[in-house]
């Protein structure tokens, strides 16, 4: 009989038989790839203090998820990419002047408190850099509110400090902004290629973008979440953003700040995002919304970090409600409401 | 682009090249056939034979245990050496009834009938019954029961589905290549059954030379229309068919009968044709037998109560290195096989010998990291997620909630969850555990 000698080495598994090679941690890493040229120019404009703090955000990460996972007897998880991913975000997070315990204890409340405590991947409410973030600006808001004006001279050590040009806007207006840079085209351009002081990762709108479309080419993000909290934002900005109404200027506030980068890599972040496309739109433009509260009425010049981790709060409550429609019954629901 | 299709669905490596331009051949009767008392949806047959008794080609050996059910038939003459219960190729024990060939190929008497489409619509349909004609397709409900539609749901429309969405299975793509006229007979007697104006036939675009063939089969019948589809599995799913096609949705829990159609596979049409034409009874069918751990895969015609093992024979063997899986039917919805004994029924489309190219040992599964995809993906529209994760802590009542009984397990959430979670057994799972 043929492969009679083989029959008992044969596997038995359910099916279904094939799958796809997309696994989680191919998206980690791969969303860590997308980041690199965001890292790339943060070192070129920022200098050694940039390859610094990122380095030791990722390095705690590491390390604390694997501390955490061998004191709680679990699996270790730190191959799979997320760990360095929340380091990395951190990181590009954060002024290039922190003192250096700042990433260090902003990514363990990142990875300890904000992630593993709540059961690890995917069990997570709130977006950990974020949260990590969150903790060291409330902890030591002067440091990490003292910017660092970029200097191409990777020798420069010292930083000359600088205000955001969303502090600029905020504090002193726009005319004080284009004082600054110039002219509008200038002040675009300087934005676009990130030549402005921030935190180390969120200048570049360019090499944000380039990173991003990456990602929606691999279909690994989509276009819902950032699409909705970036036009949201835009139309705010025009309404309310200037002297009186529909007069302000949408291109400022979309390229400044960390909106591009919390819009693509952060406020997407699967776990702590809706996984309904129709609750991702709602929850980009509760994202926008708050964005846009924060930076225009609020005490911060910049808004987009407390917007995702509120909207992080909303994600369980939306999923709930705003389910996918089932096959056979949409056209039901729809006669129903007629 | 531009083809009809449904929402959602999946693009897995088809592999078809492997067999599809094989053109059917036919396989050596068995020197023993072992036929399965139960080889479609509904009430088990019971044997009407004993050991000892000589039975030729076609005649009965088991008659349907209710309406939902389909006599089976002997594949060929010889002598029932055995009647007990034997593996099956859903891994289950199931009462069997085996003959010992003794290659006279003797018929029992069958009714040919060259004027068969000026009977009566009831006739067809006795004729249909009594050939044992489930769906070939894979899912082998009785046919004639969809053919019995009850008088308050009128049918508009049949389908003949040639999807073929599956990897790797080209049985039926061979068999609309190769028996067009045969197929589109059997619509036409379908449609007459059920007193139907409008046929179609979906093919996947991914056959080409089927979906021309076909076309020019039809050619001079104005009511019958050839739709080519968009390749996504799972394209030939009833429900996705009929959406694709007449962009009408079965109800949640219903059937397509209750929107006015019928579906019936290539194979089940000419099956039909066959049964009406010349009174054969369902003793054979197209066997694609494939994968990389087969020397030369084929689509075989076979007899039904054949060994596995001789199918792959026939196609050459396993390579050398030997295959790490053996499916029956297709890798989607197909089940692996421990034994290569078990017999090919009226179900099985397909056998694949898959090497560890194709297939590697699932790993241990992780979180779900809520990426969504297979909400995206779900062609049922349901979220996948949800249903895993209420079942994997035990909360089967919550997957209630979520539609779990809309699930029909095509496994195309588990094909793309990254975190490789056995999302369809946890629904399985879940279904055993709670009342629909
Ligand atoms: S197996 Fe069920 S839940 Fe998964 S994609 Fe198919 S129908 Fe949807
Ligand atoms: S595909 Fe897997 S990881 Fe993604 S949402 Fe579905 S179950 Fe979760």
């Amino acid at each position: 009989m043929v492969a009679k000698k083989k029959e008992h080495e044969l596997i038995v598994s359910v099916s279904p038989h094939v799958k796809s090679d997309v696994t989680t941690s191919g998206i980690m890493w791969t969303v860590n790839i997308a980041l690199l040229p965001a890292f790339i120019f943060s070192v070129y404009f920022f200098g050694p203090r940039a390859l610094i703090v990122t380095s030791l955000c990722i390095v705690t990460a590491l390390l604390s998820e694997w501390g955490f996972q061998k004191f709680t007897d679990k699996d270790t998880t730190i191959t799979d990419g997320s760990a360095v991913l929340t380091g990395l975000l951190l990181g590009l997070n954060l002024p290039a002047t922190v003192p250096f315990y700042i990433p260090v204890i902003g990514t363990i409340s990142a990875i300890v408190i904000t992630k593993q405590l709540f059961g690890g991947l995917g069990y997570n409410i709130f977006n950990p850099a974020l949260i990590g973030r969150a903790f060291v600006l409330i902890t030591w808001p002067r440091a990490m509110t003292t910017w660092m004006k970029p200097d191409a001279a990777f020798t420069s050590f010292d930083a000359v400090s600088a205000a955001t040009p969303l502090g600029i806007l905020k504090e002193e207006g726009l005319a004080k902004l284009l004082v600054e840079f110039g002219d509008k085209v200038n002040l675009y351009t300087e934005l676009f290629l990130g030549h402005r002081a921030g935190s180390l990762g969120e200048t570049s709108v360019l090499a944000l973008l380039i990173g991003a479309c990456y990602l929606l080419y691999k279909r690994y993000i989509t276009w819902h979440i950032p699409l909705s909290f970036i036009g949201t934002v835009a139309v705010i900005a025009w309404i309310f953003g200037g002297e009186g109404w529909f007069n302000g200027d949408p291109l400022i506030h979309i390229l400044s700040g960390g909106l591009i980068l919390g819009a693509f890599f952060m406020a997407t972040d699967y776990v702590t995002a809706p996984s309904v496309r129709k609750g991702q739109i709602v929850f980009g433009v509760g994202c926008g919304l708050i964005t846009m509260l924060i930076r225009l009425k609020g005490g911060y010049p910049e808004g987009v970090m407390f917007a995702i981790l509120l909207m992080n709060c909303f994600t369980p409550m939306i999923d709930r409600n705003m389910r996918s429609s089932v096959f056979g019954a949409r056209k039901q629901v729809k006669e129903e409401a007629k | 682009m531009g083809l009809s299709t449904f929402e959602g669905g999946i693009h897995p490596p088809e592999h078809k090249e492997l067999a599809e331009h094989s053109a059917i051949v036919e396989a050596k009767a068995p020197s023993r056939a072992i036929i399965p008392l139960s080889q479609h949806i509904g009430a088990p047959c019971e044997s009407i034979v004993e050991i000892g008794k000589e039975v030729k080609k076609g005649e009965v050996v088991g008659n349907p245990g209710g309406f939902v059910s389909a006599p089976v038939h002997s594949s060929v003459s010889g002598k029932v050496i055995a009647i007990g219960d034997f593996p099956a190729s859903n891994g289950r024990m199931v009462p069997s009834v085996v003959i010992e060939n003794d290659s006279k190929e003797e018929w029992a008497p069958l009714k040919d009938d060259p004027d068969y489409m000026s009977r009566n619509a009831d006739e067809l349909r006795e004729m249909i019954k009594n050939a044992g004609i489930v769906g070939l397709g894979g899912a082998t409900f009785p046919s004639h029961v969809k053919l019995s539609p009850p008088k308050e749901k009128p049918i508009d429309a049949v389908i003949i589905n040639g999807a073929e969405c599956e990897p790797y299975l080209t049985a039926d793509h061979r068999l609309m290549v190769e028996s067009p006229k045969e197929v589109v007979e059997g619509l036409k007697i379908v449609m007459k059954v059920l007193g139907v104006k409008k046929g179609y036939i979906g093919i996947e675009s991914n056959k080409p030379d089927a979906a021309r063939i076909m076309s020019e089969a039809v050619a001079g019948e104005s009511n019958i229309e050839v739709h080519v589809l968009q390749v996504k599995y799972p394209q030939g799913a009833e429900k996705m068919l009929i959406k694709s096609i007449l962009d009408r949705e079965v109800p949640a829990g219903g059937l397509p009968m209750d929107i006015g159609v019928v579906v019936h596979n290539v194979g089940t049409a000419l099956a039909i044709y066959e049964a009406c034409r010349f009174g054969k009874p369902i003793i054979e069918r197209i066997v694609t037998v494939t994968g990389k751990g087969i020397k030369e895969p084929k689509n075989l015609k076979v007899r039904i109560g054949t060994p596995v093992s001789q199918l792959i024979e026939e196609a050459g063997g396993f390579i050398d290195d030997g295959p790490v899986k053996v499916i029956i039917g297709g890798p989607m919805m197909g089940f692996a096989q421990y034994s290569l004994d078990v017999p090919v029924t009226k179900g099985t489309s397909g056998v694949i010998a898959m090497t560890s190219d194709e297939y590697e040992p699932t790993e241990k599964f992780g979180p779900c990291i809520r990426c969504g995809r297979c909400i995206d993906i779900c062609p049922m529209g349901l979220m996948p997620s949800m249903l895993s994760l209420f079942s994997e802590k035990g909360f089967y009542e919550d997957c209630k909630e979520y539609n779990l009984f809309d699930c029909f397990e095509c496994g195309s959430c588990t094909y793309v969850c990254p975190s490789k979670r056995p999302i369809v057994q946890f629904v399985r799972l879940a279904k055993s555990m709670v009342k629909p």
